[in-house]
């Protein structure tokens, strides 16, 4: 751990309670994740009994059952990974190569494009869902899986080629001449030394497209409308929303269920996503 | 050197843009002039701008169109022809009460979800340069879980949390049961939580990020100076902050003014009667729910125009900072 800051000094007391109102925060914050989970094992009359303890005394899988039972919701869970697994590894595919040609690069309109990579971000894909309908519609892509995977790829450029910015100007030009004088063809230079330098940094940015494309909602409620088999995630949770009594068991599940992977992913890669922030911030 | 024909360049590139050698630059200096070296930046950049000009460019192009036509569920299935209407829609749109009061909402609510989760944010942030490793280790990771939560699934957790009938929190707030989705109030605050739940660990992780890179030596100066606590973080650690406060401000606004699907999930569309309607559900809703395409599209240009005026903000702050792009 980092050394103690010098602005930090503070007599003991005061930062006892700093460091109880911070387990407290944490605390706080966490609970919503715990009540979910707690939810998802707890039997059915426990949930509907008007006690809602914070514990379970008879944990029970039943409404996992009942998540898993109803026939779509593996697929469902499988439709997700795939449209997220495949936007996550082309958009860093075609961000590092797009990053790379607009960092060691000098041409004609570079700048220009980076502000237009800049103003991308912001545009709101809500407000394109209406004419990503019709050319999802024309391309013939409705109620499939490119109709979710085609536009996310397209909303995570922006974003991914911005952060690998910093990645790729960090690696030294040196290295690129050396390689080059050592008999290295470009393509050799960009896929076995570029690549591997700026992994870290793809790593960084898969995080936000992966969670981008996996929380949408609103595409696959408004692209898949007749084949439900193409359907993602959020629409097989909105099945246990019904209109005389909410299944809160079978919601807290399906949560739980689509939650996790996220949860582990975030675990898996969180140094170098904070790490990652760090230097895009700074660059 | 020869250049490239226009006709081999990717359909999005302009022509004309391959007419600068890249002896310009010293790095390129080392190997030999080849003719690909003019050309190979479009190369690694076509992919990119073939699938941005396919799904970004071209459908904002049409829903600007789309939003002068009038375009129903009768124009959608060639039953009848598409006619322009000019700003006929728009007209149409500004003659609605219901859509000020929209905008007015939308902006009210991302202005309270921006400032809460800046506060909530930078507070913790200074909270975490003040603990131990080990309370710091269990804020971080209960921040990166509620960073992690998918929205919906975090949206129904919330509801659930505030149930009137099942959730802990009426129970513990001696609320009885009240419902938090029925008044208009407290179903956008209802959100608001979830919002700011969701968000303020990015703010958290990046702006202690940034106190941590202030290097400790003039922090030391400052203090064997004699200033005080809040001097210092007036003084010193707030402009050297800066940079990094108009990043997380920029993204906050942009983010929670698109807020869909807490909205959608935690007031079922939009709220009893569409009182909790923001932009764009406003704008799904118009569209998908009553085929309304044009007037759903004249929504989404409005939402577009603005996210616009806050980007060419951010990018002025940007250029004041004198960031190089």
């Amino acid at each position: 751990m980092s050394p103690v800051r010098p602005q930090i000094r503070i007599r003991r007391p005061g930062r006892l309670l700093a460091e109880a109102a911070a387990l407290v925060i944490a605390l706080v914050v966490a609970f919503p994740l715990y009540w979910m989970v707690l939810s998802a094992f707890k039997p059915a009359g426990e949930i509907q009994s008007k006690e809602a303890r914070p514990w379970t005394l008879s944990p029970s899988l039943d409404s996992f059952r009942r998540v898993f039972r109803q026939e779509e919701f593996g697929g469902y869970f499988v439709n997700s990974l795939i449209v997220a697994c495949t936007v996550v590894v082309a958009s860093a595919l075609i961000a590092f190569l797009a990053a790379t040609a607009v960092t060691r690069f000098r041409f004609t309109f570079r700048t220009t494009l980076l502000i237009m990579f800049l103003v991308a971000q912001m545009v709101p894909i809500e407000a394109l869902t209406i004419p990503l309908f019709f050319l999802m519609r024309d391309l013939g892509q409705l109620n499939t899986l490119g109709s979710l995977i085609l536009p996310h790829i397209a909303f995570s450029l922006p974003f991914a080629i911005w952060m690998l910015r910093g990645f790729v100007k960090a690696v030294p030009e040196a290295l690129e001449e050396a390689a080059y004088i050592d008999g290295a063809s470009r393509a050799r230079f960009l896929w076995q030394i570029l690549f591997p330098l700026v992994l870290p940094g793809l790593v960084a940015t898969s995080v936000f497209s992966f969670i981008s494309t996996w929380n949408d909602f609103l595409f696959a409620k408004s692209f898949i409308i007749s084949d439900t088999s193409q359907s993602t995630l959020p629409m097989a949770l909105l099945v246990f929303f019904k209109p005389d009594e909410n299944d809160w068991g079978g919601i807290m599940a399906g949560s739980t269920v689509m939650t996790v992977p996220v949860l582990v992913f975030f675990v898996l890669v969180q140094r170098r996503l904070v790490s990652g922030l760090g230097g895009a911030v700074k660059d | 050197m020869a250049y490239k024909s226009a006709a081999a360049e990717p359909a999005v590139v302009p022509a004309g843009t391959t007419a600068r050698p890249p002896a310009t630059k010293p790095r390129t200096s080392g190997r030999p002039p080849r003719r690909r070296g003019t050309w190979t930046p479009w190369l690694y950049l076509a992919p990119a701008l073939v699938v941005l000009a396919a799904l970004l460019v071209y459908p904002i192009y049409q829903l600007g169109l789309i939003s002068f036509l009038e375009y129903t569920q009768a124009q959608v299935s060639g039953g009848e022809p598409t006619t322009f209407q000019g700003l006929g829609n728009y007209r149409a749109l500004f003659a609605d009460g219901q859509f000020w009061q929209v905008l007015l909402a939308t902006l009210l609510f991302a202005a309270a979800c921006v400032v809460s989760t800046l506060a909530v944010g930078c507070a913790l942030a200074v909270l975490l340069t003040r603990v131990r490793a080990l309370p710091r280790l269990a804020l971080m990771l209960a921040a990166l879980g509620a960073w992690a939560t998918p929205a919906i699934t975090g949206s129904t957790v919330w509801v659930f949390l505030f149930d009137p009938d099942y959730g802990p929190v009426n129970r513990l707030l001696g609320l009885g049961d009240f419902s938090w989705t029925y008044g208009r109030f407290s179903a956008f605050a209802l959100v608001l939580f979830e919002v700011v739940w969701c968000s303020f660990p990015f703010v958290m992780v990046t702006v202690y990020a940034g106190i941590k890179a202030i290097p400790g030596e003039v922090l030391e100066a400052a203090s064997l100076d004699g200033a005080s606590q809040w001097r210092i973080w007036r003084s010193v650690t707030a402009p050297m902050l800066r940079p990094i406060l108009v990043v997380v401000t920029i993204q906050s606004v942009i983010w929670d003014f698109k807020v869909f699907t807490q909205i959608y999930v935690m007031t079922n569309g939009g709220g009893i009667a569409g009182q909790n309607l923001v932009l764009n559900v406003y704008a799904y809703q118009k569209a998908f729910a009553s085929s309304q395409y044009s007037l759903g599209s004249a929504i989404g240009v409005v939402m577009l125009v603005i996210l616009l005026a806050v980007t060419l903000v951010y990018l002025r702050l940007l250029r004041r900072q004198g960031e190089e792009i």
